[in-house]
């Protein structure tokens, strides 16, 4: 029986310079790592920018990618957040069709349900934005399929642990407060 | 332009003085104590050439004749000193020519700066002649690696290299310096921070006292310990502390191919090398030992053989300066990320003899007896192993630097050469190159010009980079070679005579209508390959070399010594059979008990 593939969260700070996420995408591919996603982006501080890995192995294999990851010189630390109690958040942009008015509206309520966002409706096609859990974004995927999916990006995963108030959000609170879109 | 060299001694400049991005570079080069430079010219690096030129009476310039020459040869340099070595070369083909060479300094963690001309910036991006994204191509097989694109960066750039090149696991670095970049001049602020906030060598340099406690625990408890050391120790420069540790407690040691001349070959603790083509007590023991201390090492495939076999039984204590290297390919029970000269210190202060492990130690020794490194010796004509074996005799009492090639040679050299001090055995092990040994044999020369230094080669090998006997020549580098000629591939013949019902698949070295060069192999013991080719006496001779060629037994002692005593460069082509194997074996993947002896 193959040993249990756990899915982990590794958050890393990494130097602002030319080449660093080649570097480390270059070495998670030769090392034979399986990235389920992979986020970056700039952070408050100009000098370094935060990438977000979700990434799929026993103990020993995450270990590993992150003692690599440590390894490369730009790269600056590197955090297995899943280990904390974190927020994790996807952003999706979803392109359905929808021709009818009916459809539409089933559309509208379904996005309502799913706290999603209606961010622009042409002709035939309506643009959706959502964020959330992963599974959250997976469910809504489903629900549209049948409406025929034109096109769709997702930023991959970011995440960040909870602070230590006990009054922090929870997760059952709308994400939009956690992820600032548009 | 007012560039300004400064002249006389180097020291620390208080003052900013405007340099060239070229001065710059090779103005630090002296600054951090490199004495040798292997450097190829080209239209991209020609400013730094020119800037070589006015430093000369501080840094010597070798020119090799081709790239991977001179890089192996600043490995030489590196491998033989614990100092960096440099090489340098133009854009595109130069670059390239210089990839394998970082590839096998990474492997074997040996500090090695890789410079690199590059077109102009204006230019990069457009595939422009003699381009190629030299850094890109690099990314994975350096420690790290730079492309300068300001002038103003090349005194930090220089400096963190050295840095990184030399601090916790050594490695190499590469800097590509666009051409714009080397002519272009700026104010120099030689104290200039380093900019490396997520290099942390240092973070837990040292073993706790509580491991070191736990380590000698586990000492004094054991019945049948083995120590097992590689390149960390020889990297840490742990070599004394290693004796000491040996001296303390009597545990048997056995280095890998990296770890040669760690603890001395003619000492009775000493089990030789492990692995693939160990010795079989070095295998033996580390079966059945019940407690592995397994320093500066890194479980390689070629040591271990099937992982999960291999010292099954043992309590495994492994540290390392390389947090990834512990837990990768085994699980230790105590692992500690440490510099291996300060754990071992550690640990002589506090470490006892192991209550109760003579029965082991003279059960070790016996296995020595038992089954020695051994050949026909009977034969009359010259067997690889008596070729290296006799070379090693005469050199004993010698400053003897030994580099080799890959292949059956290097594995041989490894047996049978007795090495008795870290740093006096080249080879490159981990990427396993041929052609390694004669550029490194230079490398070695330049650095230690009083010294004999002896590349031991096969005739596959030695034509992977035999222009550098022009280099030996002209550069007034006397180093030697023992060419042990057998006309054919002879480790990959081994394993076609081994596995594969000696079908000869391209492992002849002669013309293709030569019978050896097809077919169904000869498996008679001691076959000559019967027609000689190429001439390497007459290619020696002709590189301006001394040469002489050998086939008997009774003449080779005399032909070793002409060799040895000669006072240029010299090639020795010693006519050996090609049905030697190296023994003992444990084939890829397999166990020790799967070790074939004969």
């Amino acid at each position: 029986m193959a040993p249990k593939l756990m899915r982990h969260v590794l958050s890393a700070i990494v130097q602002n310079v030319p080449g660093v996420l080649a570097h480390i995408s270059g070495m998670l591919a030769s090392r034979g790592y399986n990235i389920d996603s992979l986020a970056v982006g700039e952070t408050e501080n100009a000098g370094v920018s935060r990438m977000t890995f979700v990434v799929r192995g026993d103990d020993r294999i995450v270990e590993q990618i992150r003692k690599q990851l440590e390894k490369i010189i730009t790269v600056v630390s590197v955090q297995d957040i899943s280990s904390n109690d974190y927020v994790e958040r996807d952003l999706m942009l979803i392109k359905v069709r929808a021709v009818t008015g009916a459809l539409r509206s089933e559309i509208r309520e379904l996005v309502d349900i799913f706290r999603a966002r209606v961010v622009d409706v042409g002709p035939e096609e309506m643009v959706i934005e959502i964020s959330g859990r992963e599974s959250k974004i997976q469910a809504f995927i489903e629900r549209m399929r049948p409406y025929g999916i034109a096109e769709l990006v997702r930023t991959g995963r970011i995440a960040m642990v909870r602070g230590s108030n006990p009054n922090s959000l929870t997760e059952s609170d709308d994400p939009n407060s956690a992820i600032k879109a548009n | 332009m007012s560039t300004t060299v400064p002249s006389g001694a180097s020291h620390k400049q208080s003052k900013t003085q405007v340099m060239t991005g070229a001065d710059i570079v090779v103005h630090s080069l002296v600054e951090h104590g490199v004495e040798v430079v292997f450097a190829y010219p080209g239209g991209c690096s020609m400013p730094m050439h020119q800037s070589l030129t006015k430093y000369s009476d501080r840094l010597r310039t070798i020119l090799p004749r081709h790239e991977q020459g001179g890089a192996f040869a600043a490995q030489g340099i590196a491998r033989s000193t614990g100092k960096v070595g440099v090489a340098m070369a133009t854009s595109g083909p130069g670059a390239t020519n210089l990839v394998t060479a970082i590839a096998d300094a990474k492997l074997d963690s040996i500090p090695l700066i890789a410079i690199t001309g590059q077109v102009p910036t204006g230019v990069i991006g457009t595939d422009a002649f003699q381009e190629t994204p030299i850094v890109e191509i690099c990314r994975g097989i350096t420690k790290h690696h730079y492309l300068v694109t300001n002038v103003e960066d090349v005194p930090r750039v220089m400096k963190e290299a050295f840095h990184i090149a030399t601090t916790g696991r050594p490695g190499p670095v590469l800097v590509d310096m666009p051409k714009d970049v080397q002519l272009d001049s700026c104010e120099v602020d030689w104290d200039v921070p380093m900019n490396l906030p997520g290099y942390k060598p240092s973070k837990h340099p040292n073993a706790a006292p509580e491991q070191i406690r736990q380590i000698a625990a586990a000492i004094k408890h054991s019945k049948r310990p083995v120590l097992y050391v590689g390149g960390g120790v020889v990297n840490g420069e742990a070599s004394e502390e290693l004796r000491a540790l040996v001296k303390k407690t009597g545990i048997p040691v056995t280095m890998t191919v990296m770890g040669l001349g760690l603890y001395p070959a003619d000492e009775a603790l000493s089990l030789d090398m492990l692995g693939m083509h160990g010795s079989a007590y070095a295998n033996y023991a580390v079966k059945d030992c019940d407690l592995l201390l397994a320093f500066g090492v890194r479980f390689d495939d070629r040591v271990t053989g099937h992982l999960a076999s291999f010292a099954k039984n043992a309590k495994i204590v492994h540290i390392d300066i390389d947090a990834s290297e512990l837990n990768k390919n085994k699980v230790a029970h105590i692992s500690v990320r440490s510099d291996i000269k300060y754990a071992m210190a550690e640990l002589n202060k506090v470490v006892e003899a192991p209550e109760d492990c003579a029965a082991w130690v003279a059960h070790c020794k016996d296995l020595k007896a038992k089954h020695p490194f051994s050949y026909d010796e009977k034969f009359d004509g010259i067997l690889q192993q008596h070729a290296i074996r006799t070379l090693s005799n005469l050199t004993k009492d010698r400053e003897t630097y030994v580099s080799v090639g890959v292949g059956q040679h290097q594995m041989w050299a490894a047996q049978f050469f007795q090495f008795r001090r870290p740093r006096t055995w080249l080879s490159s092990s981990g990427l396993g190159t041929m052609g390694f040994g004669l550029p490194a044999a230079m490398g070695a020369q330049a650095a230690h010009p009083g010294a004999l230094v002896i590349d031991i080669d096969g005739d596959g090998s030695f034509q992977m980079n035999i222009q550098e006997l022009a280099t030996l020549h002209c550069e007034k580098l006397p180093v030697k070679v023992l060419l042990l000629n057998n006309q054919h591939l002879g480790m990959v013949v081994q394993w076609e005579d081994r596995f594969m019902g000696s079908n000869r698949a391209h492992t002849y070295l002669g013309p293709i209508d030569h019978e050896e060069a097809s077919g169904p192999g000869s498996t008679i013991a001691h076959t000559y390959a019967t027609e000689r080719y190429p001439d390497f006496v007459q290619i020696a001779k002709g590189y301006g070399c001394g040469a002489a060629t050998v086939r008997r037994k009774a003449d080779l002692e005399a032909a070793l010594l002409e060799m040895i005593n000669y006072p240029g460069p010299f090639v020795l082509d010693v006519e050996v059979p090609y049905q030697e194997h190296v023994l003992p074996m444990i084939p890829s993947g397999k166990t020790v008990d799967d070790m074939i002896l004969k």
